[in-house]
């Protein structure tokens, strides 16, 4: 992969609107006019309400959804096709069921064309550095929803993208669990330092892990309505960083302005 | 249950039905026997004619062409299927046009078929071979296309992601997936490919099990006809069980609860 490193930001997002066809003539706007700037190195956390269009805004920046409007840039090229420089942890299982774990993860090197021992000596490390060398011969149905989570981690990041763009990866996870991945998640980015976006709904969950946490309102026209610094210092744990003083405030100040939206957006959806 | 149990109960079946046979043909009751030997044979005249059918190695010949048809029939089915099956989900188009005969041709009764493949390709074992081809490759033609159509959105964004072009996609999603619909139907398909060999036998042919039965059947040897099924329920539950060892071994990563499709 080219570097790409001094040539603007790693994903610029300007004036972003995305709107679908539904059958007939009417249009839904998902997102309207969203600007968003993520730094090569940065951390940040998408938050908003359920079915604000926090993941069709993650889709215009992997590429594979083209805004009704508005532009985005990869370290300062516009995007046009799918963005080589992005590695995607879906929400939803996205391992290939008929492949191992380690053929998972070594996937991802032998599409580039490394030849297929090289990339399953590279798969096992990556299993290894995820805590799951002892499973690395078992089917994803084999495995709990934590450790594909996992497999899935080491699939993305084996590719060693610039940008990391997940979609509430631990979302269906236990509370446990997210902890875990979270520090995981956390300790990997910290060799590194890649460019992530992160989406939730989880408030404490982007504050704890990012540095800078975007809100977005309700949809439909779902706009960004904030934009926090997290002034939390690293390395951080996340079970320990939620008892900080300084996390108290944020998360107050940030759901003053969250909890409207999250009323709207259960008010329009009718709870689900 | 123990293996063991289970067996055992499944022998007692066997041994129940065949001494209710043996009794009705053989015993007289109320002055009348209540299953007419002529109709219905008994199991030691049927088990004698089986003994005699392997004995004198007559019954291998007919195995053999049978088996091979089978054989034929669901290579050249499935291969078809497989093919046409990628064309059509890959070519919606193709598939728009095609779909009111697709739907026709599977619509209609397969046996009607026998008399005209029998015209076309004479009494050998490809007419047999053609109406199977005929069972199998819509089985394995709709499997396949359910397959890559119902590729999950997730695993495809996610393997475009990872930067897999389309032969990529081809070798490392659609194909797997297409495959395992195909495996997961398996028993289907090669059930209907002993079907159609068989049924073509019946309706026509010098050699098969299909001939066999027909055979007997034709001079009122109902011990025949009765051996002949015997034989071919064999050869049935031999097949499935290899089919059955193909399958576990090729749909390893599958869940079990996700068995039955097709």
């Amino acid at each position: 992969m080219p570097a790409r490193e001094g040539r603007g930001a790693a994903v610029a997002l300007r004036d972003v609107t995305i709107s679908f066809r539904l059958g007939g003539t009417a249009d839904f706007t998902a997102v309207e006019a969203a600007s968003l700037t993520v730094e090569d190195g940065e951390f940040v956390a998408i938050v908003g309400p359920t079915g604000c269009g926090k993941s069709t805004l993650l889709n215009v920046a992997a590429g594979l959804l083209t805004p009704s409007a508005g532009s985005a840039e990869i370290f300062g090229a516009p995007l046009a096709g799918l963005n080589p420089d992005a590695g995607y942890l879906f929400q939803a299982d996205a391992l290939f069921p008929w492949k191992t774990a380690v053929e998972n993860v070594a996937i991802g090197l032998e599409v580039v064309g490394v030849a297929s021992a090289e990339a399953r000596a590279r798969a096992k490390e990556w299993l290894g550095r995820v805590g799951l060398a002892p499973f690395a011969g078992r089917y994803p149905h084999m495995l709990s929803g934590g450790q594909r989570k996992r497999v899935g981690l080491a699939q993305v990041l084996i590719r060693d993208p610039k940008i990391l763009l997940m979609d509430e990866p631990f979302g269906p996870l236990d509370a446990q669990t997210r902890q875990i991945m979270g520090n995981l998640l956390l300790e990997l980015w910290s060799a590194d330092r890649k460019a992530v976006m992160f989406v939730t709904h989880d408030l404490e969950e982007a504050i704890a892990l990012s540095d800078r946490v975007v809100i977005m309102s309700a949809g439909p026209a779902a706009r960004i309505i904030g934009d926090w610094r997290v002034p939390l210092p690293r390395p951080r744990d996340i079970g320990e960083v939620k008892l900080d003083e300084a996390f108290h405030v944020l998360h107050r100040d940030i759901w003053a302005k969250l909890k409207d939206e999250v009323l709207k957006g259960y008010a329009r959806t009718g709870g689900g | 249950m123990s293996r063991l149990t289970l067996l055992a109960l499944q022998v007692l079946v066997a041994v129940v039905a065949i001494a209710l046979w043996h009794v009705l043909t053989t015993v007289e009751i109320g002055g009348r026997m209540l299953l007419p030997p002529f109709f219905f044979s008994n199991p030691f005249d049927v088990a004698a004619r089986i003994y005699k059918m392997f004995a004198t190695g007559l019954v291998w010949r007919h195995l053999w062409v049978t088996l091979v048809e089978s054989a034929l029939a669901f290579v050249i089915g499935s291969v078809g299927g497989i093919v046409v099956g990628f064309w059509f989900a890959r070519k919606p188009l193709v598939a728009a046009v095609f779909d009111p005969y697709v739907k026709m041709a599977n619509a209609l009764p397969r046996v009607v078929l026998a008399p005209i493949f029998t015209l076309w390709l004479g009494l050998g074992i490809w007419s047999k071979v053609a109406l199977g081809v005929t069972l199998v490759f819509f089985i394995v033609f709709f499997n396949v296309y359910q397959g890559i159509k119902e590729v999950s959105p997730t695993v495809l964004a996610n393997a475009r992601m990872l930067g897999m072009n389309e032969r990529q996609l081809m070798r490392h999603v659609y194909w797997p997936s297409a495959l395992s619909w195909m495996f997961s139907s398996l028993h289907t398909s090669v059930g209907f490919a002993v079907v159609g060999a068989v049924v073509g036998e019946y309706l026509g042919s010098a050699a098969g099990l299909g001939y066999m039965i027909q055979q007997a059947e034709g001079v009122f040897d109902v011990a025949g006809v009765f051996a002949g099924m015997f034989v071919l329920a064999a050869f049935v539950i031999v097949i499935d069980a290899v089919v059955t060892l193909v399958e576990n071994r090729l749909l390893v990563w599958r869940p079990a609860a996700a068995e039955t499709r097709g």
